[in-house]
């Protein structure tokens, strides 16, 4: 079943664009990531525009993280005034990212510097979560007894003017969400990520937010950056193909409801495990992609 | 507008040529006779089967029929019918086109040429090779044949580079279906009745296409007829494709309710089982 795409301006197979959406979907159910960093680098295997494959991936991720913040918002799992702060960065970094986007547009770099970003990214996420999984499932030894956890970073306490962010259970200085969100946000515009994957252990970690806020949070800040950077690509870039973002969501949401009862019946560490050596495959394929002579020497771009 | 010209002045060089190839008009009488002559050329008759195309949502390609009638003076079909060569010829766009090398193990874009009328879409077909119907220079009057194709590239570029570039823009597109040369394409019935068929890719750009039949004879063209072709996005894609060039905010604002909105159905439908 043949449909045109009409930003990408291509004929894809419907039906693969929506069982695609519906593995990422399952992941996202089952591990409770966002699987953008899955579905861009895929779309782009399957010949879709890096640019359209970023755009439309993260229309998507909108629509896959509004469950979620409305069942967070229910149980009072959102700090709405550190939310406030990571979303203003986040759009901060939404539009200089917007503006960076455009720039290796013209200059012909986007492509290279999308795919160089995902080998990177991908490794080092592959990498950290295959270790995690390993560990957890006694394959691989941990090198030395974890270090006790320090609740508060001596770097952000360090920041002037501090506010209170009641819910979080923290007196931080609002820069340093502000500058998370600044982070994420860019990652969002460049590369259709949520950034989930950074959020949530940088808010544990760094920020040592109270850990039942962490995921509410976190959904929230991605639900309003990728909504703005939807409209940021929309305006800039003109890349969002509603079309391909539409049987995307229409995989992954069906898929997410699924894979959420699939996952109680799997360990979860099996899971990441399966998941992270997805990943590193992925950075593999996108390594093989930049180092191999590429089908199309030539490419044209429109005046 | 340009395009016209260029259209208005193909018609009009076989006449040209046709009167300059004339005796020299030195009697009243000769004059005559060669007015005479211009006249008994034969004259082309052009249609297509289409004269809009439209892409739609499951578009993966239409094939065009060019086709018409050679008419000769007094109905006379001579013992050696003439050639005819049928150029397809999309908008001219303005492209950079960028080529890829290797630097520290990655290919990435390196060098860039600019063209200032790169037809978005090319195809030529005739009844035989066109090298055997028509010498170089007349290919080049009427831009028969894919390297005839004047793209005005930007200056600043050796001409190795600009052969290297064009060699590649015509490769690129060739591959995709873009650009065709169709040798033998033309099908020619009794002398009189022309026809070819070009395929249109699903990827091409919308725009006003130009059909040009060329009649050709002797390694001359001795006449011409052009014919337009509207291709169009339309339906639901041409709205979507439109809306997001002319109306970018509202389009991203409605692809954010939208993406909302399916998010928020399927939740609900699938009973909330974050709660």
């Amino acid at each position: 079943m043949d449909i045109y795409l009409p930003i990408a301006g291509l004929s894809v197979n419907a039906l693969v664009i929506v069982a695609l959406g519906g593995v990422v979907g399952l992941l996202t159910g089952m591990i409770g990531v966002g699987g953008g960093f899955l579905t861009t680098p895929i779309l782009i295997f399957f010949g879709i525009p890096p640019a359209v494959a970023v755009a439309s991936s993260t229309t998507q991720i909108t629509g896959t993280s509004i469950s979620g913040v409305l069942a967070h918002t229910r149980r009072r799992g959102v700090d709405y005034r550190m939310g406030a702060v990571i979303i203003a960065g986040g759009v901060l970094g939404s539009l200089l990212g917007g503006l960076l986007f455009r720039l290796l547009q013209e200059t012909g770099q986007i492509d290279t510097v999308i795919a160089l970003l995902y080998v990177v990214l991908l490794t080092g996420i592959g990498v950290l979560m295959a270790k995690e999984a390993a560990t957890a499932l006694d394959i691989i030894k941990p090198r030395s007894a974890p270090r006790p956890h320090r609740r508060h970073n001596p770097m952000i306490a360090a920041l002037p003017m501090r506010w209170r962010f009641y819910r979080s259970g923290l007196y931080i200085s609002p820069l340093a969400p502000l500058a998370l969100g600044f982070v994420t946000g860019m990652l969002t515009v460049l590369l259709g990520v949520g950034g989930g994957f950074i959020m949530v252990p940088a808010m544990i970690y760094l920020l040592g937010m109270s850990a039942q806020v962490v995921v509410g949070t976190s959904l929230l800040q991605i639900l309003f950056v990728t909504a703005v950077t939807t409209i940021v690509h929309a305006t800039t870039t003109r890349s969002v193909d509603i079309v391909l973002a539409g049987l995307l969501l229409l995989g992954s949401v069906v898929g997410a409801q699924y894979g959420a009862r699939f996952a109680q019946k799997m360990k979860p560490e099996l899971l990441r495990l399966i998941l992270a050596i997805t990943v590193l495959a992925v950075a593999f394929r996108m390594g093989l992609q930049l180092g191999y002579r590429p089908e199309e020497i030539y490419t044209v771009q429109m005046l | 507008m340009r395009r016209a010209g260029a259209v208005l002045l193909a018609l009009l060089a076989p006449l040209a040529l046709g009167q300059a190839q004339s005796p020299p008009p030195v009697p009243a009488q000769a004059q005559a006779q060669a007015q005479a002559q211009a006249q008994a050329q034969p004259r082309l008759v052009p249609d297509v089967s289409q004269d809009q195309i439209e892409i739609r949502y499951s578009f993966s390609g239409a094939e065009l029929l060019l086709f018409g009638a050679i008419l000769y003076p007094g109905g006379q079909t001579p013992r050696h019918p003439p050639d005819v060569a049928v150029v397809l010829k999309g908008p001219l766009e303005r492209i950079v086109l960028r080529e890829k090398q290797k630097v520290a193990g990655i290919w990435m874009n390196v060098e860039r040429v600019r063209f200032r009328s790169a037809p978005g879409f090319y195809a030529v077909a005739s009844s035989r090779p066109l090298r055997s119907l028509v010498n170089e220079r007349t290919a080049a009057i009427y831009e028969l044949g894919l390297d005839n194709l004047q793209l005005s590239p930007g200056g600043g570029v050796s001409a190795d580079v600009l052969r290297r570039f064009e060699a590649g823009l015509i490769d690129l597109r060739r591959r995709s279906g873009l650009y065709n040369e169709y040798p033998g394409g033309v099908a020619i019935r009794q002398g009189v009745l022309y026809s070819a068929r070009i395929a249109i890719p699903a990827r091409v750009p919308v725009g006003t296409y130009t059909a040009e039949t060329f009649l050709i004879s002797d390694g001359r063209v001795i006449a011409g007829a052009a014919r337009e072709i509207r291709i169009e996005k339309l339906g639901f894609e041409g709205f979507v494709a439109n809306a997001a060039e002319h109306w970018s905010l509202t389009y991203g604002i409605v692809c954010v309710a939208l993406s909302l909105l399916l998010g928020w159905a399927a939740s609900a439908l699938f009973q909330r089982r974050y709660a």
